[in-house]
Parts: C-alpha cells; sequence; structure tokens
C-alpha cells in the first residue's frame, strides 16, 4: 500500500534529521537514534518494559473510552434538543476554557492517588473535545433528513438511531483523532508523579537517574502507543464510515 | 380522496404574520393524480409539505378520508448518504417494525422492480442522480402507499432521464392504484403526470386555475395534439402570472 510505504518514509526522513541533530549538537541529553532503538528493542525483548506499555496503553483507552461513552450521548441530545442545548451550553462555554488539569488535585481527594484518578483526568479532558465537536455536529444536520424521517413516522429514538447519530459519526471520529494526542500528553502528566509504573513515571525516572536514553526509550513507546491507537481509529473509521469514502 | 379547504399557512415574525399560502382548496379522488405547479418562490413545497402532514394549516383545513398509509419523496430525494441503497428502500418497514425476513424480500423485490438489481450494497453517493431518484421512489413505494406525494422529484435530472422516470411514475400510478400528488416547476410534467393540475399565482401562493387534465395517464399521451395543446394552455396562464411580477 502505497500509504504504508509514505510513512516509513517520513519515519526514515525524522530519524536521519535526529541522526544529524545529535551528532551535531554532541549532547549526552539528545543520543543519536541507533543507540535508543537498541535499547528500546532490548528492553521489549527482555520484558522489563511490557508492563508500563500495557499500563499506559490501558490508561489511556479506559479514558478516552470513559469520554466517549458519555461525551457522545450528552453532546448528541444537546445538539439535537433545542432546549436542552439552550440550557446547556451557557455552561459548556464556561467550563471548556477552565484548564481541567488543575483540577487534578481535588480529583486526587475525591478518588485518591490509584489508576482511577489517572484515568479520570485524561477522560475529563477529552471529554470535553468530543461534547464540543459531537454537539456542533447533532446541530448542523439537514432539516431535510428529519422531514424524511418524519414522513416515515419515525420515533425521537428511531431519529437518534438512524439520522442523528449516524451523520454525526465522522466528526466524533475526527475528535477522537484529536483527543488521542490529547490523551497521551494528559498520560506523561499523570504519571509524571505519586506512581512507579508506566512510560511517564519511566521517563521521570530516567531524567532523574540522568539515563537519557532510557529516557528517549520512554519516549519512542509513548509516540509508539499514540501512534497505535491512531491506526486502530483508522481500522475503526474505515468499517463503520464506509459511506464517506464514496464521495 | 383528498380534500383541501380554504386552507392557508403563515410564518410568524415577530408580531408580524408572513403569508406563505392563502385559501386554497381543491379535491384529490382516490386513485387520480394530481400535479401543483406555479411560480418558484410561490408556496408549492409548503403546500405540500401541509399535504403531507409534515406542517399543519394556520387556517381552513385538509381532509384524508379513509386515513390511508402515504409515502413522500422530497426535494433532493431526501435519502440517507449513510446507510446504503437497500437499508435506505427498507428503512420505512424497519420504522414500522417489521422483521429481518419481510425487509430483505421487499428491498429485493423493489431493486428489481426499480432496476437497481446489484446496487443493493452501494452508497447513495456512488449513484447517478437518475439512481438515487429511483431509490428514493422505492423507499416511498416499500410500505405500500395508497397516496403518494412528491416534491420536484425530477428537477435535478437531464431530460432523457427524466422522461424515463416520469414513464416510470406513471406506471407506478396507474397500475398499483396510487393516488398521486406531484409538485413541479415543469410544464410538461405537469400536464404528463396530472389528470387535474393546480396552478398557484406568486407569493403568497393563491389557485389561480385548476386545469382538467383528463387524458393524462398514458404513456403515448405525449405524442397527442392534446398534451401540447394543454402545454400551451398551462404556458399561458403561467405567463400572464410571471408578466405581472416584473417587467
Amino acid at each position: 500500500m502505497g500509504r504504508k510505504r509514505d510513512i516509513l518514509f517520513a519515519a526514515l526522513i525524522l530519524l536521519v534529521l535526529w541522526e544529524i541533530s545529535a551528532l551535531l549538537l554532541k549532547s549526552m541529553a539528545l543520543p543519536e537514534p541507533w543507540v535508543v532503538l537498541l535499547d528500546t528493542f532490548g528492553k521489549l525483548a527482555d520484558g522489563s518494559l511490557l508492563d508500563d506499555l500495557a499500563i499506559s496503553s490501558s490508561r489511556a483507552l479506559l479514558g478516552i473510552l470513559l469520554a466517549l461513552f458519555t461525551a457522545v450521548p450528552l453532546g448528541l441530545a444537546i445538539g439535537a434538543e433545542k432546549s436542552l442545548g439552550k440550557r446547556l451550553s451557557p455552561f459548556i462555554y464556561l467550563l471548556y476554557p477552565v484548564p481541567h488539569v488543575v483540577l487534578l488535585p481535588l480529583i486526587i481527594i475525591c478518588f485518591g492517588i490509584g489508576n482511577f484518578s489517572k484515568i479520570f483526568l485524561i477522560a475529563l479532558i477529552v471529554f470535553f473535545q468530543i461534547l464540543v465537536t459531537t454537539r456542533d455536529a447533532a446541530k448542523n444536520i439537514h432539516r431535510n433528513y428529519f422531514s424524511a424521517m418524519q414522513t416515515l413516522g419515525a420515533s425521537k429514538w428511531q431519529i437518534y438511531r438512524h439520522v442523528i447519530l449516524p451523520a454525526s459519526v465522522p466528526k466524533i471520529l475526527t475528535a477522537m483523532r484529536i483527543s488521542i494526542g490529547t490523551a497521551v500528553a494528559i498520560l506523561f502528566f499523570v504519571e509524571s508523579f505519586a506512581t512507579t509504573t508506566g512510560l511517564g513515571y519511566i521517563i521521570m525516572d530516567s531524567w532523574g537517574r540522568a539515563d537519557y536514553v532510557g529516557l528517549y526509550t520512554g519516549i519512542i513507546c509513548m509516540a509508539a502507543l499514540g501512534f497505535s491507537l491512531y491506526l486502530l481509529l483508522d481500522r475503526i473509521e474505515r468499517r463503520i464510515c464506509a459511506w464517506t469514502q464514496t464521495g | 380522496m383528498l380534500k383541501v379547504k380554504s386552507a392557508g399557512l403563515g410564518f410568524r415574525h415577530g408580531s408580524a404574520v408572513n403569508p406563505v399560502l392563502q385559501d386554497i382548496s381543491f379535491r384529490v379522488e382516490a386513485c387520480g393524480s394530481c400535479a401543483i405547479i406555479g411560480p418558484s418562490g410561490c408556496g408549492k413545497t409548503s403546500l405540500l409539505f401541509l399535504l403531507a402532514g409534515l406542517l399543519q394549516p394556520t387556517a381552513g383545513s385538509i381532509e384524508i378520508t379513509g386515513n390511508p398509509r402515504s409515502g413522500t419523496i422530497l426535494q433532493n430525494f431526501g435519502l440517507f448518504p449513510w446507510k446504503t441503497v437497500g437499508q435506505n428502500i427498507g428503512l420505512g418497514l424497519v420504522i414500522q417494525g417489521a422483521n429481518r425476513d419481510r425487509v430483505h424480500r421487499r428491498v429485493e423485490q423493489l431493486l428489481d422492480e426499480m432496476g437497481l438489481v446489484g446496487f443493493g450494497e452501494h452508497y447513495p453517493g456512488q449513484l447517478s442522480g437518475g439512481m438515487q431518484q429511483r431509490v428514493a421512489l422505492a423507499r416511498a413505494l416499500a410500505v405500500d402507499p395508497e397516496i403518494l406525494f412528491m416534491d420536484e422529484p425530477l428537477s435535478s435530472l437531464d431530460a432523457l432521464t427524466r422522461e424515463r422516470l416520469q414513464n416510470l411514475i406513471l406506471d407506478v400510478w396507474q397500475s398499483k392504484k396510487i393516488t398521486t400528488v406531484l409538485v413541479t416547476h415543469s410544464i410538461e410534467e405537469a400536464v404528463f403526470l396530472g389528470k387535474r393540475i393546480i396552478v398557484l399565482s406568486r407569493r403568497p401562493g393563491r389557485v389561480l386555475r385548476i386545469v382538467e387534465n383528463s387524458e393524462a395517464g398514458c404513456i403515448d399521451y405525449r405524442q397527442t395534439e392534446n398534451y401540447f395543446h394543454q402545454c400551451t394552455e398551462l404556458r399561458a396562464i403561467l405567463q400572464g402570472e410571471y408578466d405581472g411580477q416584473e417587467a
């Protein structure tokens, strides 16, 4: 496939640029890529990184899913029901721009320092991104589709099921794509303290020990995590959104 | 039978009422056919929405005796791009709660009748305008309507496709004994398909004339002298209305 080849080619160029930068900079803080890659493969092969990779993946994934399953129904309802939208949109306007990361202390007091707090913070931040996009998608569905459903005698639930949800899915997927980047960034933040597992911890710990190769190995793994989520989303999109590719 | 008794429709703008339709009265016999024609912006579509029950009249009444099953084709077909052709056709039955087997059989039958065999799994976006129109017709016919409402169903098609589909609509009306009500801006289409032609005035739409056109209903009508005569007469009526509009 042409797309796969293009991605490999882009990866190669980035590695070359990295290599050149490392050679020019001659700093401990930027090791050469082949050293990092060898370290990464070594740690993956002996299994010492697998636990952290698994726990980070599940935190990110659960956070995104928690946000998805709460934000989508709420966003569809706010977008499609005028009176509900009128009542709730002001709250979204006020709450969306708040940097939700600052709520971490409160979340920790409420839910402790375990996994749930981490997942909850990821979900909270991603929630608003998906909510706003879903609401706007549901709001801008052409009237014609509703008239057509009315002529077929559809109930409110059937209109959600056959029109509002499927018409909004492409934009929901776009929101998810943006959310993956956010989720990985927040993942690093929540794993950088009060935990001894996860890729974020590996990065912070390596930094503290001035183990720059280990630090970059953590970064590579985190990037790979985000990339895998992208690929997963692409696959889901091709399955459930075939109609958008037909023009 | 469909009876429209001095029906009116107005949209409220603050304290002012913007009249769209005024004092519309006509009737359509069971198994009859009726074409509604008028200058653009005269409220043709609003009138069809009233007849199909998508809007309620603000004055007068619309009576349909016997509460017949109805099918409606909206402008630009009203097909759902996220559903396959087969899913679009079967939607009315799915909404009525028909079981999967029955929906499947009916869809297959209609694909066959409308010359769409092999396109059931396609998306509407992959089909030509004429084919999309046949899908819309199939979807309206799926629920075995006794009365069929159509809003400019053929306006976006090329001349030959138009004629072929006019023949198809004629065939549906005649062979299935379906009462048809058609909104159009094409004089030829109104004369070919409407046994009774309702000519509307400029906005606010009033009934300008009701033209009886009893010979409509056979495919050869297009080649007869009377057909040309009716077209000429209808054109003269409409011309008069347009001449009053602007210099």
